[in-house]
């Protein structure tokens, strides 16, 4: 019989290659594992760190703790050891591994001691967990140590064995994705041996918490743990060989498991539990919370707890999915049953026996319709201080509502009471009933959950007391009305719930819509805002409006973070600025509540697109005391998507019309090359070549001697040309003046029959040599203008007529008052301007395509624009009835200067 | 005619200005005299005490306006300034510290020794002309007669001021600063709105074609000159 092969699926081998490069990438994590101190972690360690250095690797030490002892001291004395870096806190000097020397130093292998270690506060990261990820995510290989009791998923049941509180632990993804794993034991009878003997360094101030630790019978516990966890390492790399290399074996059926997280405080020891179990039957597991509308009260307290547990579970390598749903039970089912869950854990707090009778239990409703999969139930434990115990369960009757609404529900009884008195004689006592339960509806409807239980209560009683024989007494004599009684307090017990679900439910889709709301509103306003500035000022806004958040966005710039906008009075220093930049660095959020840099005041939140990420939003509560609930999270995430699609958008819309604008100048500067080069040449090749032909004359034989009338026409021929340049060179002179903004107004009341005659007399006849019809509108006013300016203006709009129509045809000029502005137009019977180009003659370097070979570099006009604008007036084209064209300004008689 | 020839202190810092104005001013058997700095032109002016200053506003020293300035201090010699374009505000700034005329840079060497004639026929001729004619114009200051073409013209007090001033300088620039000054007080310098109307209402009794004036001629951004001939 042929032997099967067995070929790994192709999916599974990419994913494998994937994870091996990824895993080169990153530096390559060693941990040596210890049960204890003492058994010689830091020694191990450092061995190995000078064989690496035998092979000609580069190896450094970021930190090492040698607790003086000489063996240690003298394998570290052999490697190059990196400076510390000091932080000054509370009055003393502490010192940790310096993360940014080491990164700057880049050796290929890098010792840091003690990974559970915390670091000092005002440290980027405050765990050397973290320190020691950013050293592997630079690429630097690290060997560090770490003791058994400080793995997160072994804290509990370290504790129980021990009885001492484990404080610095690391999560256990972090010993999982270690490269290597190196157990250094040391049994435990040689341990207390040398620690009688003093090789075990112990702080004084411990000394007395480490003596019930150093018991043999911990120390054999502890040792047995560690074994244990290297050996399911070993187990694991086996699986894993055998997965690659296609070898069947047995492996557990995969298991899911599901971890039912409510606000109990009792959450923590199920997440624990849950990664027990995952790890156990290496499986996949969930850690899953459903958000009920009663969440919506949850003290602050239990909030926090929940996020806490939450970022528990993710640290242990649950995958933590929030549900928002009004049944718990009905939606763990479902989750369960949609991702195939096998196993079930959750909790069962310990509550009075009444509350599960008449409210029932969410394990129960689970267990019920689990069907084939498992539940494990963790009961609640003693540990528990019952001060949170007695907060928890009152929790249930809405401790949080205002007195004045129980008050508000005693009055209402006691109003329906009073109401009832009177008819107590001709209704039957259990139609007065009803009354009552009017009274608990109304409660329960406007006054909540609370008052309504308490308004069926007083009801029952009242009733009793009031309308039942013997009255004013409790005492019953017919026991036919105990079934009233009892009618009537459930009945109003049930309205109350229900009426009080209703309520939380119409608050929850309130919320809901009112984010939803938000962030539509958001959207809007950032689709209508067009440039940068329009969407920062409208993010910062929306922010501020939201959350109640003070925010500022950093966008870089030349790869620097700048601080681009900000509420108003909000601004950030230089260490928060290193703050935002790391989070912008590493895509990660940082700050006040997150794991990097936490002691920082603001949280900065990366904008992050599908391209890259294009800056970061750093938000602070207007009270420091406030933090974001999930839903809020939630709505900030959305908040801060739409943000980072609308800067990118924004970016790329300026980066576009930068381009644009480039684009611009520079046609514009190779247009005024063109344009001048050529118009300065003309003249003076003119110039040049009438006196080079009167040199040549005055030094040639008699007989090529220039007769005297040519000679004065080419002399007056280069007068001309000299003048035409002296023309153009002013021209460039006022349109540079004219861009640099350096053109000043020496305003002067005018008079502009005089400005208009001056400016005809100074023009030279060889410019205009037309006979002129000026139409002077009597009574003109004075007119605050500069004179020398507008002058121009009139004479580069004179020679244009004149360049532009036929010798001899006649030129008008206009100037009459309309509408507080004075109105001046000149007209030619010349060519025209096309209806397309009336506007675009006023744009710089631009002239009418034609036939007509007449000389202009397309200035004169837009000059003629910059001169008028500057006086808050205006100028404008238009085609003549018949022919030619008619070019008009119009400045405001009572003009005073621009802003 | 023969001209009368003159000794001429020319100020400019550019050679190649001081080269063509030598050779112009020669070819008219004016004497020239050069300097290439303000501080230059006053000791040249000390030692060969000219007849006239042709000077340049743009001198790598000192202004040419605070050289007009130190002049006047203690020589009534007539000025001419050169200047460019872009310097209005110099310009009437020079005339008011006492140059007698300007000419804007690029210039025709003509009009510069039309401008010389001008000026030099004020010189010694400082008390009022009595007569002033041109073409159809004719003004008597003394018995405060005007006529134009054979007909009497009425003139306010103001008007006839404005109409002696300038008659006084014939040919020459003057700003508006100084015809306000001498018509209605240092007060009003800063206003011209009351010149800039008597002058307008003046042109209208005076002038043919107001639009186009041939006896009142405005200088746009300077003042007013009244032509000569």
């Amino acid at each position: 019989m042929a032997e099967t092969i067995h070929r790994p699926d192709p999916d599974e081998l990419l994913a494998r290659l994937k994870d091996e490069e990824q895993r080169q990438a990153r530096g390559k994590l060693k941990i040596f594992l210890g049960y204890v101190a003492g058994v010689g972690k830091t020694f191990a360690m450092l061995e190995a760190a000078h064989q690496r250095r035998e092979e000609g690797l580069d190896v450094v030490i970021g930190y090492i703790e040698t607790h003086g002892r000489k063996e240690t001291e003298a394998l570290v004395a052999g490697l190059e050891v990196l400076p510390r870096r000091e932080v000054a806190y509370r009055g003393t000097v502490m010192t940790d591994m310096d993360l940014d020397a080491v990164l700057a130093r880049r050796p290929k292998l890098v010792l840091v001691d003690e990974l559970a270690h915390s670091n000092a506060p005002g440290l980027r990261h405050p765990k050397r967990y973290q320190d020691v990820e950013e050293l592997l995510e630079a690429g630097i290989d690290v060997y560090t140590t770490i003791n058994i009791q400080h793995l997160e998923s072994l804290k509990d049941v370290v504790q129980q064995i021990t009885n001492v509180t484990i404080r610095e632990t690391v999560p256990d993804r972090i010993i999982d994705e270690a490269y290597e794993i190196e157990l250094v034991d040391l049994p435990t009878d040689e341990l207390l041996s040398r620690l009688k003997e003093g090789k075990v360094y112990i702080p004084d101030q411990a000394m007395q918490a480490l003596e019930k630790f150093f018991r043999k019978g911990n120390l054999t516990a502890l040792r047995e743990l560690s074994l244990r966890r290297a050996a399911e390492r070993v187990d694991n790399q086996m699986v894993d060989y055998m997965h690659s290399q296609s070898i069947p074996g047995p492996w557990p059926a995969g298991d899911r498991i599901m971890v039912c997280l409510s606000s109990h405080p009792m959450g923590e020891r199920l997440v624990r539990v849950g990664r027990r179990l995952a790890d156990d039957l290496k499986g996949e597991w969930y850690v899953v919370f459903v958000e009920t509308p009663g969440h919506l009260h949850m003290p602050a307290q239990n909030r926090l707890r929940m996020q806490q547990n939450l970022r528990l579970a993710e640290e242990l390598g649950a995958r933590v999915v929030s549900i928002t749903s009004e049944s718990v039970a009905e939606s763990v089912i479902d989750f369960a049953h949609q991702h195939n869950i096998t196993k079930i854990v959750a909790g069962k707090p310990l509550r009075p026996r009444w509350f599960e009778i008449l409210r029932g239990t969410v394990i129960d409703q689970i267990i019920r319709n689990s069907g084939r999969i498992d539940v494990y139930v963790v009961s609640e434990g003693t540990e528990i201080p019952p001060k949170e115990l007695t907060k928890f369960i009152p929790g249930a009757l809405a401790p949080h509502k205002p007195l004045s609404r129980y008050i508000a529900s005693m009055f209402l009884v006691m109003g329906v009471t009073l109401l009832g008195h009177p008819l107590r004689n001709i209704l039957d006592p259990t139609n007065l009933v009803m009354l009552y339960l009017i009274a608990v509806i109304v409660s329960s409807v406007f006054l909540g959950r609370g008052p309504s239980i308490l308004a069926s209560f007083v009801s029952v009683l009242a009733f009793d007391f009031f309308f039942i024989d013997p009255l004013l007494t409790f005492t019953v004599y017919d026991t036919q009305y105990i079934v009233t009684f009892i009618g009537l307090l459930v009945v109003g017990l049930i309205i109350s719930n229900s009426a009080a679900l209703l309520h939380d439910q119409v608050d929850a889709l309130r919320l809901k819509g009112q984010q939803s709301q938000a962030l539509n509103d958001l959207s809007r306003e950032l689709t209508a805002a067009i440039s940068l500035e329009q969407v920062l000022q409208t993010v910062i806004r929306h922010v501020n409006a939201m959350f109640h958040r003070e925010a500022v966005i950093l966008l870089p710039e030349n790869d620097r973070l700048l601080v681009r906008a900000a509420t108003p009075g909000f601004s950030i220093n230089e260490s928060e600025l290193a703050v935002a930049d790391w989070a912008f660095k590493h895509g990660k959020e940082a700050g006040r509540g997150t794991t990097t840099l936490p002691a920082a005041a603001i949280r900065y939140i990366p904008l992050v697109t599908a391209r890259e990420t294009v800056g970061v939003i750093g938000n602070k509560p207007q009270d420091p005391q406030v933090l974001l609930s999930s839903d809020q999270r939630i709505l900030m995430e959305g908040v801060v998507n739409l943000a980072a699609i609308a800067i990118e958008r924004a970016s790329f819309a300026e980066k576009a019309a930068q381009t644009e604008m480039l684009r611009n100048t520079e046609k514009l500067q190779t247009a005024l090359l063109n344009s001048i080069s050529h118009e300065l040449r003309t003249p003076l090749a003119t110039v040049t070549g009438v006196l080079s032909s009167l040199e040549e004359s005055e030094h040639g034989k008699p007989e090529h001697r220039l007769d005297q009338a040519t000679r004065l026409d080419l002399i007056r021929s280069a007068t001309r040309q000299a003048d035409r340049l002296n023309h153009l060179v002013e021209n460039l002179l006022d349109m540079t003046r004219l861009e640099a903004g350096a053109m000043q107004l020496n305003l002067e009341p005018t008079d502009f029959q005089d400005l208009i005659g001056a400016t005809i007399h100074q023009m030279s006849p060889e410019v205009c040599d037309r006979s002129l019809n000026v139409e002077i509108a009597p009574d003109l006013p004075l007119v605050p203008v500069d004179a020398v300016l507008i002058a121009q203006v009139l004479e580069n709009l004179l020679d244009n007529a004149c360049k532009y129509s036929p010798p001899q045809s006649p030129i008008t000029i206009s100037a009459r008052v309309n509408q507080d502005q004075i109105e001046v137009a000149v007209q030619d019977c010349g060519v025209g301007i096309p209806a397309a180009d009336l506007e675009r003659v006023f744009d710089k370097f631009y002239r009418v395509q034609r036939q007509e070979t007449i000389t202009g570099t397309g200035l004169g006009l837009s000059i003629c624009k910059g001169i008028i604008e500057a006086h808050g007036g205006r100028i404008w084209a238009s085609e003549r009835a018949e022919k030619g064209v008619t070019i008009s300004f119009a400045i405001p008689v009572h003009f005073k200067g621009l802003p | 005619m023969i001209e009368n020839t003159y000794r001429i202190l020319v100020v400019d810092d550019e050679p190649e200005i001081r080269r063509f104005l030598r050779a112009s001013l020669k070819s008219h058997q004016h004497e020239v005299v050069e300097a290439d700095s303000g501080m230059g032109a006053i000791s040249q002016l000390r030692e060969h005490h000219p007849d006239l200053i042709i000077l340049d506003l743009g001198l790598p020293d000192i202004d040419g306006v605070e050289v007009t300035r130190r002049v006047r201090a203690w020589s009534q010699v007539p000025i001419v300034i050169l200047s460019v374009r872009s310097r209005e505000v110099d310009k009437i700034e020079a005339l008011n510290a006492g140059a007698d005329d300007y000419l804007t840079k690029p210039f025709g060497v003509g009009e510069l020794l039309a401008r010389v004639r001008v000026v030099m026929r004020r010189v010694g001729n400082t008390g009022t002309k009595p007569i002033y004619r041109v073409s159809d114009l004719l003004v008597d200051c003394d018995r405060r007669k005007v006529t134009l073409a054979g007909k009497e013209i009425d003139l306010t007090p103001t008007e006839f001021d404005l109409i002696r001033i300038l008659i006084e300088n014939a040919g020459k620039v003057v700003t508006q600063r100084q015809l306000i000054h001498r018509v209605w007080g240092a007060a009003y310098e800063d206003d011209s709105r009351l010149l800039r109307v008597n002058i307008s209402n003046l042109r209208r009794k005076i002038e043919p074609n107001p639009n186009q004036p041939c006896y009142i001629m405005t200088e746009l951004g300077i003042g007013y000159r009244l032509k000569d001939d």
